[in-house]
Parts: C-alpha cells; sequence; structure tokens
C-alpha cells in the first residue's frame, strides 16, 4: 500500500516507558538518527530518583523527550506530539504532556489487568473513553518482537528485552529517520555478542517494517533539515560539553586538570566523563566527601594546578566553607554547581536554579565570588573556560551553575576549531630578588600566584585575614575593613573584562524587557519570538555572570518600563535585580521540577503588558 | 636552587614570631622540627606543611617553607590535593586530636587508607586548647572539663589503633620533650614513602597539665615507657620488665626474671598489623605504661605514583588527548555553505 508523506516543521516526540525498558537509549539513539539529518533539535531526559521502582508503576516511568524541526529550535517542546507508551503506567504518568489530539503509541501487549492495576487504572483507559481525542495506536509491540526475534535463537526475556528497538524502529520510520546510524551503533555495542545484536536488529528491523506495511499508520511525517551556519556539528549533553570545556581550558592554559568529586545526582556525569580522559593529563579524585573534594581542589590549586570541584546543591552547602578558604586565600578554583530541585534532596533528578543566591550568598562573612551560568548544552563548553579565564586572572575561585536540565539535555553543536580558543596564561610568579609579597596586588587587583616548588617564594597563606600586601597574620580593624574592600572590588572590576549585556530589541521602543539567566534562554527566546510575531513589541536579554553583572546591566534594566524575569525558582535574579538597580522587575516563577514552557511563558507576558 | 648543604635551622625558620603560651609543647616540637629539616637534605621551596584549626594549626607560619593553614579539619584533604598534584614535594600536615580525629576524622583515615605521600604529625594534648578548654575526642572518660562539668561519658579514639585501622602504612608515637626519640621518629617518617602518621603526645600546660607526666616525667617516663625497636625484644623499665604473649594470645607485661626469654616478644615493624594492633592496645592510655616508637611500616604504592601511572597507561594506549581529536570524534556531520 502507498503512504502519503506530510511535512512537518516540528514535531515533540516522547518515548516512556519502565525504567528498565530502556527508554534514554532509545531517545538517544533517535536523536542522534534526528542529527545526522540535518534537523535543529533539543532533548529533554526525564527519569525518577529510584533506579528500578517497581515495575508497572508510576513511580518507575523514565521518559525521552525530543522537538525536531526545520527552523530553529528553543526547547524540548512544552508538549509532545507523539507519545511512545510502553505500558499502561508510562500512559498514566505522561498522558498531561500529550497536546490534544496526538499520537498515542500503546504496547498493547502491556495493557493487561495487572499493570492496569499497578499503574492505578481503574479500567482500560483505551474503553473508558479517557483517550477520546487522541489518536491511538495500539501494537502488540513484545509480541511482534518476539516473534521477529525468534529465527536468533535468544530467551524470550532476552527478545522481550528488544522491544525497545521495535519502537525506535516504528517511530524512525514514521519521520523518515535514516536507520543506518541506528544499525552501526548495534555493531559497535554488541559486536562482541552476535545473537543480542541480532535480535535488536531483528527488532528494529521488524517496527520500521510494520510502519511500512501495516495500514495503521496512514503517512509518514517529513521534517527536513534546518538551515544552519557551516561547519562540523555534532550532537551534544551539557554534561559532556563542560566536561570538555574544562578539559579545553586545561589545553589552552597549560594547567593539568585536577577533579575532585564525590557522588552526586546530576553532577557525577561530569566526573564520569573526565575519568575517562586521563590521556590528557586529567587527575579525577572520587573524595570521601563533598567537603574533601573540594578541599583537595583547592591544595591541588595551591600547587599550581587546575582545581576543580563539581556538585549538586547539597553539596554545595557542604563546601561552603571551603569556598570562603578560597575566597581569602585568592587561589583559582572552579566549582560546579549542576542544580537540581531543592531544598535538602528535594527532588534528586529534577531540575531547578533554587542556587543562585547560595552561590552569590552562602557563606559566612563578606565573600564575593564570580558566577557564571551556561543557558545550553553546548553552552557549557564556552563557560567552562570562561570560568577558568576569570579564576586564572583574577585569583579567584568561581561558581559554574548548570542545572540538572541542561547537564541531561542535548542539542546540535557547531563545533570550535581547537586552534582558535584563546590562550590562558597562568604568569605564574617568579623570584626577582626582591622581598616577596604574596598579597601585592597588580591592576586587576590580583594577587601573585606563588606555587611550591618555586624558589625563594615561600610564603604562607591561611583562612586568618591577611595583611595587605606582605599577607601576614593580620587583625588590625582598618586592615580588615581595607581587604573586605579589596575583595569586593577585584570581583566587581571583573566586569571590565566582560562582554555588554546583549539586548535583543529590533525597533528599540520595548515596552518590556524579558531578562533569563541559565537554562531558561531557550524557553525564553521561543516565547520572545512568539510574542514578536503576534505584534508585541518586547525585548529579551540573558545574562551569563551573574557576578559580577556587565557594566550596562544596570542601563539595560533601567531603559524599559517593565522588566519581567523568568525563573525556576522564587524570584532569585528578581531578588538581586530590584536590589541592585531599584527597578520594578517583575518575577515569573515556576518550580516544577521541569524547565520553563514557553506557553506558559506567553501568558506571563501577556499579563506583564496589559495585567 | 641552594646548596642542600647550606641548610641550617635557620633557613627553615620564618620570621614570625611563634605565640602559643609559654610552657606549651608546641614549641618542643617546632624546634625539633626546624633542627631536623635540613638534615633531610630537601630544599624550603620544595617543602609544604598544611595545619588546620587549633592551637597545632599555627605551626604552618613559623616554618620559612611553603605553607597553608587550612579550615578545621580539612588539612589532610588540603595536603592530598597538594600531594597528588606535585609528587615531587615534601609535604606535611600539622594537626591536632580534635582537629584530626573529630571534626576532620573522615579525612584522616582516607588520607591514610590511600597512602597519600604525606607526613601527617598528630599533636595530641588530649584537650581543645583554643577554644579554653573543652574535652578532645582523646580526653579520658571523666574528664572533667567547661563542657563536661559532670565528667566526659565518651569513649576516647586510640590515635595510633585508628590509623592502623585505617590501613596506614607507618605508624608511630613520640612525645614533646623526648628530643632524641622525637627527631628519630620525624626523621623515619620523613623517610617513608606514603602516609606516616605519628602521634606526638604533648602538654597543655593550661588547661590539661601534668595530662602525660607518667611517660613525660624523666624519672617516670623511664619506667613507663616502652620503647619499641625494630627487632629488638620488647623489654622496658630499665630491663626489668618485658612484654610477652599471655593466655588467649592476648600480650601482657610481665617481669623479665621468671620470664622465659622466648616468649618475650620481638617487635617487628613489618609484619601483619596484627603485632602493633595489639601493642597500641596493650595500655589504655597514657596513665599506664605505653608503647613509644615506629609500631608499623611497611611498603605499597603510594596515591601521586598510582594516579600518575594510570595517567601514563592511558597516554600509552590512547595517545596524547587531542583536543581537535575529541571534539571531532565519533558522529558528526557537516554543513556546507
Amino acid at each position: 500500500m502507498s503512504k502519503t508523506v506530510e511535512e512537518r516543521e516540528h514535531v515533540v516526540v516522547r518515548f516512556a516507558g519502565d525504567s528498565g525498558d530502556g527508554m534514554q537509549l532509545t531517545g538517544d539513539r533517535f536523536t542522534s538518527a534526528t542529527a545526522l539529518l540535518g534537523n535543529d533539535l533539543a532533548t529533554l531526559p526525564d527519569f525518577p530518583a529510584e533506579i528500578r521502582a517497581p515495575a508497572g508503576t508510576v513511580h518507575g516511568v523514565s521518559a525521552f523527550q525530543i522537538q525536531f524541526a526545520s527552523t530553529d529550535v528553543a526547547t524540548p517542546g512544552d508538549h509532545a506530539d507523539v507519545l511512545v507508551a510502553m505500558n499502561p503506567a508510562a500512559l498514566k504518568a505522561d498522558l498531561a504532556t500529550v497536546v490534544k489530539g496526538g499520537n498515542l503509541i500503546l504496547n498493547e501487549d502491556a495493557f493487561t489487568s495487572r499493570n492496569l492495576e499497578k499503574a492505578g487504572y481503574a479500567s482500560d483507559p483505551r474503553s473508558s473513553g479517557e483517550l477520546d481525542g487522541y489518536q491511538v495506536y495500539s501494537v502488540p509491540m513484545t509480541s511482534i518482537t518476539v516473534r521477529a526475534v525468534e529465527p536468533v535463537g535468544v530467551s524470550k526475556k532476552e527478545a522481550e528485552r528488544a522491544k525497545n528497538m521495535f519502537a525506535l524502529g516504528l517511530v524512525s520510520w514514521m519521520y523518515g529517520r535514516p536507520t543506518e546510524p541506528t544499525l552501526e551503533w548495534l555493531e559497535r555495542k554488541f559486536g562482541s555478542k552476535p545473537e543480542i545484536h541480532d535480535a535488536n536488529v531483528a527488532a528494529f528491523h521488524a517496527g520500521y517494517n510494520f510502519g511500512e506495511t501495516t495500514e495503521l499508520f496512514a503517512h509518514q511525517v517529513l521534517v527536513k533539515a534546518a538551515p544552519a551556519e557551516q561547519g562540523t556539528y555534532r550532537n551534544i549533553a551539557g554534561a559532556q560539553a563542560l566536561a570538555w570545556g574544562l578539559i579545553a581550558a586545561s589545553k589552552t592554559s597549560g594547567l593539568p586538570l585536577f577533579y575532585a568529586s564525590y557522588p552526586i545526582t546530576p553532577a557525577s556525569d561530569l566526573l564520569h566523563e573526565l575519568s575517562r580522559h586521563k590521556n590528557f593529563g586529567v587527575v579525577t579524585v572520587q573524595a570521601e566527601d563533598e567537603i574533601a573534594a573540594a578541599n583537595m581542589a583547592l591544595g591541588a590549586a595551591f600547587a599550581g594546578q587546575l582545581g576543580v570541584t563539581g556538585t549538586s546543591g547539597p553539596g554545595l552547602d557542604l563546601k561552603a566553607e571551603t569556598i570562603g578558604l578560597a575566597v581569602i586565600t585568592e587561589l583559582p578554583m572552579i566549582v560546579v554547581d549542576v542544580q537540581r530541585a531543592g531544598p535538602s534532596t528535594g527532588l534528586p533528578t529534577k531540575t531547578e536554579q533554587g542556587d543562585l543566591l547560595t552561590a552569590m550568598f552562602g557563606r559566612h562573612g563578606e565573600s564575593p565570588i564570580p558566577i557564571v551560568a551556561a543557558s545550553s548544552p553546548s553552552d557549557c563548553f564556552e563557560v567552562a573556560l570562561d570560568a577558568v579565564r576569570v579564576a586564572v586572572r583574577y585569583r579567584t575561585p568561581v561558581i559554574v551553575l548548570s542545572d540538572s536540565f541542561l547537564q541531561n539535555s542535548s542539542e546540535p553543536w557547531l563545533l570550535p576549531d581547537p586552534a582558535s580558543l584563546p590562550a590562558i596564561d597562568p604568569a605564574f610568579a617568579e623570584a626577582n630578588g626582591e622581598p616577596f609579597l604574596p598579597y601585592a596586588r597588580n591592576a586587576d587587583g590580583a594577587r601573585p600566584w606563588a606555587i611550591p616548588g618555586t624558589p625563594g617564594l615561600q610564603h604562607r597563606i591561611g583562612g586568618l585575614e591577611r595583611e595587605d600586601g606582605t599577607g601576614a597574620i593580620s587583625y588590625e580593624p582598618e586592615n580588615h575593613e581595607l581587604m573586605t574592600h579589596l575583595r569586593r572590588a577585584k570581583v566587581e572590576g571583573i566586569a571590565s573584562s566582560l562582554p555588554p549585556l546583549d539586548v535583543d530589541d529590533p525597533d528599540g521602543d520595548a515596552e518590556l524587557l524579558v531578562l533569563g539567566w541559565g537554562s531558561t534562554a531557550g524557553t525564553i527566546r521561543a516565547a520572545v519570538q512568539r510574542a514578536r510575531a503576534g505584534g508585541t513589541k518586547i525585548a529579551s536579554a540573558h545574562l551569563r555572570w551573574l557576578n559580577p553583572m556587565p557594566s550596562n546591566a544596570g542601563d539595560v534594566v533601567r531603559r524599559y518600563p517593565k522588566v519581567l524575569i523568568p525563573e525556576i525558582n522564587e524570584g532569585q535574579l528578581a531578588m538581586l535585580i530590584r536590589a541592585r538597580f531599584l527597578v520594578d522587575a517583575r518575577s515569573f516563577s515556576r518550580v516544577q521540577g521541569r524547565p520553563l514552557w514557553a506557553d506558559e511563558l506567553d501568558e506571563a507576558i501577556e499579563e506583564a503588558l496589559h495585567g | 636552587m641552594a646548596d642542600t648543604l647550606s641548610f641550617t635551622k635557620k633557613t627553615f625558620t620564618s620570621d614570625q614570631e611563634p605565640r602559643w603560651c609559654p610552657g606549651c609543647g608546641d614549641y618542643a616540637i617546632l624546634a625539633a622540627v626546624q633542627a631536623f629539616m635540613p638534615e633531610l637534605g630537601i630544599a624550603p621551596e620544595n617543602t609544604v606543611f598544611v595545619s588546620g584549626i587549633g592551637c597545632s594549626g599555627r605551626f604552618t607560619y613559623y616554618m620559612d617553607t611553603y605553607g597553608f593553614h587550612g579550615i578545621h579539619g580539612r588539612a589532610p584533604a588540603i595536603a592530598t590535593g597538594i600531594a597528588t598534584a606535585k609528587p615531587d614535594l615534601d609535604v606535611w600536615v600539622v594537626t591536632g586530636d580534635g582537629d584530626a580525629l573529630s571534626i576532620g576524622g573522615n579525612h584522616l583515615i582516607h588520607a591514610l587508607r590511600r597512602n597519600v605521600n604525606l607526613k601527617i604529625l598528630l599533636f595530641n594534648n588530649q584537650i581543645y586548647g583554643l577554644t579554653k578548654g573543652q574535652y578532645s575526642p582523646t580526653s579520658e572518660v571523666g574528664k572533667v572539663t567547661k563542657s563536661t562539668p559532670f565528667g566526659s561519658v565518651d569513649r576516647p579514639f586510640d590515635p595510633v589503633a585508628l590509623a592502623l585501622g585505617a590501613a596506614a602504612t607507618f605508624v608511630a608515637r613520640t612525645i614533646d620533650n623526648d628530643r632524641k626519640h622525637l627527631t628519630e621518629v620525624l626523621r623515619q617518617a620523613a623517610e617513608h614513602q606514603g602516609a606516616a602518621f605519628v602521634e606526638i603526645y604533648q602538654n597543655c600546660n593550661v588547661f590539661n597539665d601534668g595530662a602525660f607526666d607518667l611517660l613525660r616525667d624523666k624519672t617516670q617516663g623511664a619506667h613507663n615507657q616502652i620503647r619499641l625497636v625494630h627487632g629488638e625484644p620488647i623489654v622496658f623499665d630499665e630491663g626489668t620488665k618485658c612484654v610477652r604473649l599471655g593466655a588467649n594470645g592476648r600480650l601482657e607485661i610481665a617481669e623479665v626474671a621468671g620470664t622465659d626469654p622466648d616468649a618475650i616478644i620481638t617487635h617487628d615493624v613489618h609484619g601483619p598489623p596484627s603485632l602493633a594492633f595489639t601493642l597500641a592496645h596493650l595500655s589504655q592510655g597514657p596513665t599506664e605504661p605505653t608503647c613509644m616508637g615506629v609500631f608499623r611500616q611497611v611498603e605499597r604504592d603510594t596515591y601521586g605514583e598510582a594516579i600518575q601511572a594510570q595517567i601514563g597507561h592511558a597516554k600509552e594506549r590512547l595517545g596524547e588527548g587531542d583536543l581537535r581529536a575529541l571534539l571531532y570524534g565519533g558522529d558528526t556531520w557537516d554543513v556546507e555553505a
């Protein structure tokens, strides 16, 4: 039978199943094929905190969402056009994410009375009317997979496990994705286990052919390649980009990378990724606790290396005292905080921007520290380089804010030319015959970085207040005030090395400025573009450095009659902006452990303008 | 680099005036360390002292080496960063009983089990001095202090036993006022490759004066210090008493007279840890005859060496890291103009 082809500009697909169903892998493979096709894309892995919650329950549902398009993609999509649900629990958990009238592809074999009960359904939703208004495709994925895999001769359990490849094959057909990348990947992954390889290939083909031959699916959807700047691209997730950015900074500075960390979700991926690259001279230490990790990184910095520690919210709390020590010893150190929903253990696998004020103020005493935040998965690479540049030049700890969404989400990345990355000069101190003054300052307000092993520069630093210049312990009241001011002035002075805050305001006469930071960049971009397309005069700007802010930040926020600050917290940047610049900035807040949606921002913009 | 032969005590003495209480045991330890460092032949610029918080924390400022006065309890972690980053440095940690065994207990045991190339000097005065006199994790049960007016109910740690339990490769005990013994133990610690743990009984004459008198006082000490010497039978009190194997495999103190010479334990620092552990538990504390000297010394790869070896293997196997190959490897695609 011949099938029609429908062309679409953008599509959002969501794969959902049990934690053990391999949904992340399925999504990941679909993403790779989509990237190679040249679509722009953004992804959102969404997994439970439990590794394997009881099978078939809503708690154990793991999902992966991808938006791909022939145009610019800013977010993984507010709502899915297609939900692939491997069992009733996945349908129950994720039906609300599907756009009304969207497609539901259900694994019919999993809709047993037992599974319906485990998912909390009193009656089968397929016949209860609950799914009215959706396009429902009930496909016996498990049994077709088992039949297709039969000739390979693997156990029934292994055969059933391959059903995610059936789903991948089916969805690959629906959207005209190339099959080669998946087949090549299966070859690489299971080349040494021929039976498993053959079973997965058989399941994948079965899914693809099912879409092509059965009358269930009337048409295929095509999404053309998105126009993109010339160059070489790869798909990259935030964790990988951040790790690679640190490695790049190590190369461009000549400082060996020393990464100390304690396992914590979602920051552990950084430790995993960096541990794989020891051939770059990377030292990774899995420390005994968060505090040790920070102190080891600081010790390595004292010894003249690129000392980095990474963590997530609870770990940032524990590192606070050490970050204060880094502030007073004025050593370059990088602290990566992959934010997750708090307080306390909170929602360990869910995203939030709740640590901005902790980064800013979460230490005793006057303890200023530069803070930089990544705005997209690939931006994590640039942010790592920026953080190291500032830390080394100004001899200061720097906090890098990422979040759970950025770490796991991925997007196409136009690869930079490594040769074009600017060098970072550690400018270690050397003896010059004069008495050494460890707290003398250069024009940037930075002190010398004199590392052990350098003859003639022996000196002692520590957490007690230092005398200006000599660095000797000092309890003098005036000296303490002077040093407090010098530390603050140094951090504020970093603004002179930062590019000005870039404002997107085509006509320059917008009534409303939408100001954001961090991972909300894509959502804000999408919402602002939509508002503008609807005739609204609206401007937007995104802060990369939260401390210090670019020199023109105050001018920008004062220039607009109205300022709206959307954040995945209860208004932390809004508080900083209001306090610093005395503007009546309005906060838009959502703390539901997920990225902001563009459509909820549409409403907030409307309300800010006319409410 | 300066000629190592020209190093003197002065080379290692900073211009800062020590500010401990008059009569503090720390002065004696500082003097011994400053006097003994030149003998190691290591230049001051290749030497780093790291300390935590407490009276011992000030030690760093008085050595004209590189120094890092950290925060409470974290000196072993800072020092791990330094020694791992630069395995060629001579890194010393100076800490106290509160710093190392209470707030920083976790870092101490992990530095020891990793065998980081650190010399850890624990000044044990069985009291919190800097905060003016609270009981510490080595204070005896019943200790009356400002925070325990009715006496402490906490059972103390034995630092030597703790270090042995953490698989330390060098464990020793010495005392502040015996310059010769202190220097000899420090020399052996300095020569050890890996984590060397030295407990130094140190008198706090302000808040806990006389805690070690049984061992510290010249006359009493001669009777009560059980000096451990590798390869020698363990005898003390002018050769009149010995340590021998008792019932149930326990060690016990006995008169030499009347003991079969073959039953006297011969000290062995390189053997299994059980002997050292039993010797550590021979006394309940410094109020009884107590073992002094090196309990255990064994060889194991240091942390810094192991890490560098792994990096070396990775480079051999994968080649020196190349940024372009990293970025452009795997699934990429080109967009033409």
